[in-house]
């Protein structure tokens, strides 16, 4: 069994209109130590997941359900009393995102990295005040950055803050929601530098959110794409980056401006559907450059040869008969 | 692009802020230091740095949005802080603008025909019909399909990239000659930004316009512009063509812009990126000499910490504001580290 199993995860949310289907029956499994990037544009469900996997839920929750087993365990059985003494901070962590907002201004750093330890009283002030000094050294910070404020901190040193919040009780499971959203390349480059490192030296396991697929291979074993609340493809990295199934990673990956290649980026016309009423079939179709018949219905989750799962009825009628692969269709060539 | 006139000329911008901290204490944000760059009609040039390195300031400086503290700005052989009144009019005219954000950029309580005609009511061009049948065509060129439907949509009811159109419409409505777009896609989906910088470059080579792209999106600026312009803290510190600078980047901060971003490869996650350590400094305390020394792995002591190397051409069209590539400066260099070991 992996380390992170995640089966058929649910999350509606309330609203006068009707309830939004921000996760839909999300699977997907993580072994110890490995790092999955979640991608997806705004709005797919990609940060739901996150807060459904941490359960940090708004109040209008309309379903939640599922199944998520960290290390054999059960989760979702818990309650929240449970969850919040046992598993989250302590087992499942989170940095969240915009690093600029997240820290408390009239705080200093220190007591912020070490709030969550002073929680129940169990940890006396100075074990405390001592791991928070090994915890920003840890992210590549000096101690005496404990005593500033975050408005003393350039952006990139606040994330690392932000970092540090998350790792000071040695969870197993950390989720980046965005880490380097607000920074510069550069900054953002150090950034990623430093993630690879903590997760070598100290075999973390990631969950990381981003919009950016290009990111995500800096760090990711294994990729899932979200778009309207589904994880459309899901499969090791280089399954995902050179032999995409999903109509939709295809369109994504074109997408991407390359910095040293001639060929010009291309777009996936219109826009994603709605959550409140996403299509009945396969939520990709009116936008999908190979939609058939069977698109109408619900696609299943399928296999393919190398190990990555797919949401499309593509893989099906491969499967069945030999269908020219739509890497061979010419609309997918260079526009 | 070497034969056609300019349309745009910055001759040594420099613009400051004065920051007022507290009762007495004052400091200066040296937003754009010494910069010269022209646009020739027909062509895109994309001015490309982080945040705070002044390409937006540089921007709004070309449209009269923000006047220099020093310098000279030309628009189609006329300088443009010495308009009279009708001349600033046909000027705003001619000089367009897309901003970052669609959200904050068009009228919410406007539909689509409102928001896209209004340019031709303020300048007075046309009937009510032609204005409304210009204003048809032109959402047809930008492929916002049904166009009648479109029309009497609200902001609301679109997609940030289809705002992102309407905006864009709303800048090309009076055919103007120079389109400053200040990070045009920095807040559109991966899927659909293409899409928009693609219709951007059609209009521009339909129109012969005249093009500043912003952005922090190198990769980008490969594909859209003929121009590339690196910038830092206020100064231009590479300039050349777009293929060339990516391919052979010759400063030191260009090279360590490229380096930084990412491109997906599944190998990327197996090795660490040779980075610069360090942020930008403040643009209140200005470091002397090149601005980029202290976080430079090639820094010079005595050369890079004396004075500001200049934006020199190093090769057809190819220019580099470094000591690296300024042979009689390198030359006098090594003379003097010699003369001192000796």
């Amino acid at each position: 069994m992996a380390f992170l199993e995640v089966q058929d995860l649910t999350l509606y949310y309330d609203t006068h209109r009707g309830p939004v289907r921000a996760v839909d029956r999300v699977s997907f499994s993580l072994e110890k130590g490995e790092a999955l990037g979640i991608v997806g544009e705004s709005g797919c469900g990609k940060s739901s997941i996150a807060l459904a996997l941490i359960r940090v839920l708004p109040k209008n929750v309309h379903t939640y359900t599922g199944s998520v087993r960290l290390d054999g365990r059960e989760l979702l059985s818990l309650s929240d009393e449970e969850f919040r003494r046992q598993i989250r901070w302590r087992k499942i962590s989170m940095a969240f995102q915009g690093a600029m907002n997240v820290l408390n201004p009239v705080l200093k750093v220190g007591y912020q990295i070490a709030e969550p330890l002073l929680q129940d009283g169990q940890i006396p002030k100075e074990r405390a005040f001592a791991r928070v000094r090994e915890i920003l050294q840890l992210v590549g910070l000096p101690p005496e950055t404990a005593e500033r404020f975050p408005h003393e901190l350039s952006g990139g040193m606040k994330q690392r803050v932000v970092l540090a919040t998350a790792l000071v009780f040695n969870p197993s499971l950390v989720i980046l929601d965005e880490p380097t959203s607000a920074l510069d390349v550069s900054v953002q480059a150090q950034i990623m530098n430093l993630l690879k490192r903590l997760k070598s030296e100290l075999g973390l396991t990631f969950i990381f959110i981003t919009h950016d697929i290009a990111l995500a291979s800096d760090l990711c074993d294994r990729l899932g794409i979200a778009y309207a609340g589904q994880l459309v493809e899901e499969g090791p990295i280089e399954e995902i980056l050179q032999r995409p199934t999903h109509p939709y990673t295809q369109g994504l990956l074109a997408s991407m401006p390359l910095l040293h290649s001639d060929k010009p980026p291309s777009f996936i016309p219109g826009a994603p559907p709605g959550l409140i009423d996403p299509p009945k079939g396969c939520r990709f179709a009116p936008r999908c450059p190979y939609l058939f018949e069977r698109c109408e219905q619900p696609p299943p989750l399928l296999e393919t040869s190398r190990g990555s799962r797919a949401l499309c009825w593509l893989l099906a009628e491969r499967s069945s008969r030999s269908q020219p692969t739509p890497d061979q269709n010419p609309e997918r060539e260079s526009p | 692009m070497k034969a056609l006139k300019d349309m745009v000329r910055l001759e040594d911008v420099h613009v400051h802020f004065v920051l007022r901290r507290g009762l007495f204490q004052r400091g200066i944000v040296h937003a754009v230091n010494g910069v010269s760059l022209s646009i020739a009609a027909q062509e895109i040039v994309a001015l490309v740095g982080e945040s705070g390195s002044g390409k937006t300031t540089l921007g709004r400086v070309s449209l009269r949005l923000e006047r220099p503290t020093v310098g000279r700005v030309w628009f189609d052989g006329r300088e443009i802080s010495h308009l009279s009144e009708g001349e600033l009019r046909e000027f705003r005219r001619r000089a367009q603008a897309v901003f970052q954000d669609p959200y904050s950029s068009i009228n919410p309580y406007m539909t689509v025909a409102q928001i896209v005609e209004e340019p031709l009511i303020i300048h007075k061009i046309g009937s009510r019909s032609e204005r409304l049948a210009h204003v048809e065509a032109l959402l047809e060129a930008l492929r916002l399909h049904p166009v009648r439907e479109f029309m009497q949509k609200f902001p609301h009811q679109m997609s940030g990239g289809q705002r992102q159109r309407v905006a864009l419409a709303r800048a090309l409505i009076l055919n103007p000659d120079y389109l400053m777009a200040d990070e045009p896609v920095s807040m559109i989906d991966a899927s659909s930004r293409a899409e928009i910088l693609q219709l951007m470059q059609e209009q521009q080579k339909e129109r012969g316009m005249a093009v500043l792209y912003i952005t922090h999106d190198i990769a980008t600026a490969r594909h859209y512009a003929h121009r590339i312009g690196v910038m830092y803290l206020g100064s231009l510190v590479e300039l050349g063509p777009s293929r060339r600078i990516i391919d052979h980047p010759l400063h030191p901060y260009t090279q360590h812009l490229i380096e930084a971003v990412p491109e997906p490869d599944p190998a990327n996650r197996h090795r660490q990126r040779q980075v610069v350590p360090g942020e930008p400094p403040s643009p209140i305390h200005l470091p002397k000499g090149c601005f980029f020394h202290p976080r430079c792995p090639k820094f010079m002591k005595g050369l890079c910490d004396a004075a500001r190397p200049a934006l020199k051409e190093i090769e057809s069209g190819h220019a580099v504001a470094c000591y690296l590539y300024h042979q009689e400066s390198l030359k006098e260099a090594k003379t003097e580290q010699v003369a001192a070991q000796v």
